[in-house]
């Protein structure tokens, strides 16, 4: 039992890769959490408090990485949809917060105050059940779940495929963006929802309980790397990846290809929307900004940035770009566009394979 | 012999003009005799003593000038009533025009030179007001001017009190243009509507239902629900169900009108999209902002003949239309040399990569001209539209905009159909490998047909330049509906394209007064993805076999 258990980590990553994992888990996941829990704020080694939610924010990012590397770099679908998906489980659990706080928004009515503003008297059908944590974490995810997979199963079991499902899903998230953005459909129009004051109890503007929620970021983002590498080292994933390969010749062979893609595209939206239900308490907003389709394509980028197919290098791309986003829309507002837009064209010209090939390549040719 | 029967026809149009000059010099001379030698110096007079404190002096002046009926006057009269009318120390009378401080002659209007000074308001109370207002309102709904009688008829509409209809009835007897008429017609029926003598009141509705305009509802609504007379009761009923079914319809008609002219410019965005599709297989998301560089091309161009070219910039549209479309050429070409043809074969990798060209182009565009929407004007022989019903209005640049769209899809038509280029795009478009043995350049009619695409586009960006806002981030707007647009019209097939983007642009604005634009826009969506269930190809597949 235990031996066998031994070799199928093996067959996911070798030791000295487990190793490595190991040693980034424990920075991101002990070293970090430590320094800014336990050293005083004037060590040299101290994490300053407005730092941890922005780290939080980009493990979010590494989860929707991850997510979008499962289908795009193994299934071969580049979808443009997973800005919707993200948003949706990030609005799931601001339903929560906001129900969490009712009676204390400035009207004091057990109504949030959007509605108050809107003259609504009680609460649409579809925010009922959201007072309970439970069910709005799994409305979260199995919500976009079902979205996702409603729309997959017309749109692979009808072959569209290749660009053509890129921008169907990109129509679809613009179409969700301007629903969302009507103050009628219930979820605070343009502003979205926000100043959330607790989750679960804790006050949102405590240092422990963002030191908190990161933890919850990084160990979701570690079960969610080791379910992804479970998946496509099992058999399903390797079909999976014939499939992307060569379709027809998997259909030939007796697999069913409209399932695979669908079990994995609707496990890739989930994911993405568990991710937007961490992401939601630590910024303290969620708009439908969210559902642009700038936003789906930004997150194309990471993993194209990372390396396709490799699971780690997405991780690795979602953090180099978000920190240079970070950086350089507050030090060179206007020079963000172009930087961003300049990595799209250099990335697809020269860096076909991501960070993770050009290592890859690096590796190969020194042995 | 054509030139000696043109000469002939400016022979004639000559006489006629001669003709002409000679009949406005006599009616010239005629109306300046009278008003000069006989009305002139006597209306001055009055005036003059409009400026009397005595109000019964007034009363008669104002008597006497609406005896008058000279339109000269309206200017002063009013001047009276909101208190620009000022007097000089030798008593003759100014008036200044509204937020204005010179001084200008009470009949001709134009400004007297040298100003006099030491001038002082008119009084003006109350009383003078109401005796001035209707004698205003005469003169002004017999004045020569038809825009003036127009105005001065929905004015008196407005007031409506018995004086006003009165005054009204008596200049309807003689008015002889139409539209005037239906205006006069429109307020002396609102106001038989509500008297109570029946006679009066079926008179009014049948005019109302002659009339069919929607402005007469709320009374034709009160008479249907509240009058004893049943007979009455039900006349009104039905005259309101008359226009309201003709607003109907009118409405249908309007909608229609607006959902071609949306096709027209999805038809302009999706026309080199679809080229480029069905040749190269790649999606260019910078696709929109070739429209956002056409209509930023057009603003430029208007620009310059602002500047070097005053006298002309009424024509400036017409050089915009080559210039966008070679601008958005070479910017195309330029793109499919640099970038696109590196990442052949590889469609999601041009995806990506082209969406970061938008990028870099809508930065651009914001640093050089600024973030905000920049204004492009319409040259005034698109200003203004065919009125085809009451309350229906064809904007003229709506209708250019559709004919524009109509000579672009004939011409590409034209160009892919009957030219030798034409032939070779569509060979490679259904099989590149074969096409390139029989010796085409597969690679030049690829980078052609690029450019020719986004210079589509760049015509596209023109024509949406005149009927809506021009930003940067224009394209993006249009960029998704296009793509459905293509979706569902099939790769490659001109048809197909305009097909669909005829239906999307016309579904779209038939589902906008009911379900809103948004809701709209999600209908159209799921019944794009319902559709493609059903014919994953498009609207018109390419017959035979076709590589997946």
């Amino acid at each position: 039992m235990f031996a066998r258990a031994r070799q199928r980590l093996l067959e996911m990553h070798s030791a000295r890769a487990w190793l490595g994992i190991l040693a980034a888990t424990t920075v991101i996941l002990l070293l970090l959490p430590l320094s800014n829990g336990v050293l005083a704020p004037s060590s040299a080694l101290h994490l300053p408090d407005y730092l941890v939610p922005l780290l939080g924010k980009f493990l979010c990012f590494a989860i929707v990485a991850l997510a979008m590397d499962l289908i795009w770099g193994f299934a071969g679908i580049l979808s443009l949809g997973h800005g919707l998906f993200f948003a949706l489980g990030g609005y799931a659990m601001g339903m929560h917060l906001m129900r969490s706080m009712a009676g204390e928004g400035v009207y004091r009515s057990a109504l949030p105050d959007f509605m108050v503003f809107l003259d609504w008297k009680t609460l649409p059908w579809y925010w009922r059940g959201f007072d309970s944590f439970p069910f709005a974490l799994a409305a979260a995810v199995v919500g976009p779940g079902l979205l996702a997979m409603v729309f997959g199963y017309f749109a692979f079991r009808s072959k569209i495929k290749g660009v053509y499902f890129s921008i169907v899903t990109q129509a679809l998230t613009y179409a969700a963006m301007l629903l969302f953005f009507q103050n009628s459909a219930g979820f605070g129009g343009n502003n979205g929802l926000t100043d959330f004051k607790r989750l679960l109890g804790f006050s949102l503007h405590a240092p422990t309980t963002r030191l908190g929620l990161y933890v919850v970021s990084g160990l979701t983002l570690l079960f969610s790397y080791v379910a992804c590498r479970y998946i496509v080292t099992s058999k399903f994933g390797r079909v999976l990846t014939a499939i992307r390969d060569a379709e027809l010749k998997a259909r030939f062979c007796g697999y069913e290809s409209t399932h695979y893609k669908l079990f994995v595209w609707t496990f890739s939206a989930a994911l993405c929307a568990l991710a937007g239900a961490l992401y939601v308490p630590q910024v303290g907003i969620i708009n439908p900004s969210e559902m642009q389709p700038s936003s789906s394509i930004e997150m194309a980028i990471w993993v194209a940035v990372g390396g396709r197919g490799s699971l780690a290098g997405p991780i690795l791309g979602a953090w180099l770009i978000n920190a240079g986003k970070s950086w350089l829309t507050a030090a060179f507002p206007s020079a963000w566009l172009y930087a961003l837009g300049a990595l799209f064209i250099l990335v697809t010209l020269f860096l076909p394979q991501g960070i993770a090939g050009a290592i890859a390549r690096l590796t190969r040719r020194r042995s | 012999m054509p030139t000696s029967v043109g000469i002939g026809n400016f022979r004639r149009l000559g006489e006629v003009l001669t003709v002409l000059r000679i009949a406005f010099i006599v009616a010239g001379l005629v109306g300046v005799i009278r008003s000069d030698a006989n009305a002139a110096e006597p209306l001055e007079e009055s005036l003059r003593e409009l400026a009397s404190p005595d109000s019964d002096v007034v009363e008669r002046r104002l008597n006497e000038l609406a005896a008058s009926g000279n339109a000269a006057l309206i200017p002063a009269l009013e001047a009276l009533c909101d208190a620009r009318l000022r007097v000089a120390p030798d008593g003759a009378v100014y008036y200044t025009a509204p937020k204005e401080r010179t001084l200008r002659h009470p009949l001709t209007g134009t400004i007297v030179d040298p100003q006099p000074s030491g001038t002082h308001e008119v009084e003006v109370n109350n009383q003078i007001r109401r005796q001035a207002l209707p004698v205003l309102a005469e003169l002004k709904l017999r004045s020569p001017a038809e825009a003036v009688r127009m105005a001065a008829a929905q004015e008196l509409d407005g007031r409506g009190d018995a004086e006003s209809v009165a005054i009204l009835r008596s200049a309807f007897k003689d008015e002889q243009v139409k539209r005037v008429r239906d205006a006069m017609a429109l307020a002396l029926a609102r106001w038989d509507l509500q008297s109570t003598d029946p006679e009066r009141q079926i008179a009014a509705l049948a005019i109302a239902r002659a009339l069919g305009t929607s402005s007469l509802k709320g009374e034709l609504k009160r008479l249907a629900g509240a009058t004893p007379d049943a007979s009455i009761r039900k006349a009104a009923a039905q005259a309101l169900d008359d226009i309201e079914s003709r607003q109907h319809f009118l409405d249908a008609v309007g909608a229609l009108f607006h959902g071609i002219s949306l096709a027209s410019i999805l038809l302009l965005a999706a026309l080199g999209l679809a080229v480029t599709f069905g040749l190269l297989g790649v999606i260019n998301m910078a696709h929109g902002e070739m429209l956002m560089l056409g209509a930023y091309a057009t603003y430029a161009v208007q620009m310059a003949f602002e500047r070097w070219l005053p006298g002309l910039v009424r024509y400036y549209l017409l050089a915009a239309v080559p210039v966008s479309f070679l601008a958005t050429l070479l910017a195309g070409v330029l793109l499919e040399k640099t970038v696109i043809r590196f990442l052949y074969g590889r469609p999601l990798e041009t995806l990506l990569a082209t969406w970061g060209i938008s990028l870099g182009l809508i930065q651009t565009v914001r640093l050089i001209f600024g973030a905000q929407n920049v204004a492009v004007a319409n040259p005034d022989w698109l200003g203004g539209g065919i009125e085809i019903a009451n309350g229906l209005v064809l904007p003229y640049n709506r209708l250019a905009v559709i004919a524009f769209a109509v000579a672009v899809a004939v011409a590409v038509w034209l160009l892919l159909q009957r030219t030798r280029l034409g032939l070779q795009v569509r060979a490679v478009t259904q099989n590149r490998a074969m096409a390139s043995c029989l010796g085409i350049a597969t690679r030049r009619i690829d980078m052609w047909m690029f450019g020719l695409g986004s210079g589509i586009a760049g015509l596209g960006g023109v024509a949406l330049s005149q009927i809506g806002n021009v930003g940067p981030e224009l394209g993006q707007t249009y960029i998704i509906d296009s793509f459905m647009v293509v979706v569902l019209g099939g790769v490659g097939r001109l048809a197909g394209t305009i097909v669909a983007s005829l239906g999307l642009g016309v579904i779209n604005k038939f589902l906008e007064p009911f379900a809103g634009a948004v809701l709209g826009k999600i209908v159209v969506l799921a019944f794009i993805i319902l559709f493609i269930q059903r014919r994953p190809q498009g609207i018109f597949a390419i017959k035979g076999r076709v590589e997946a």
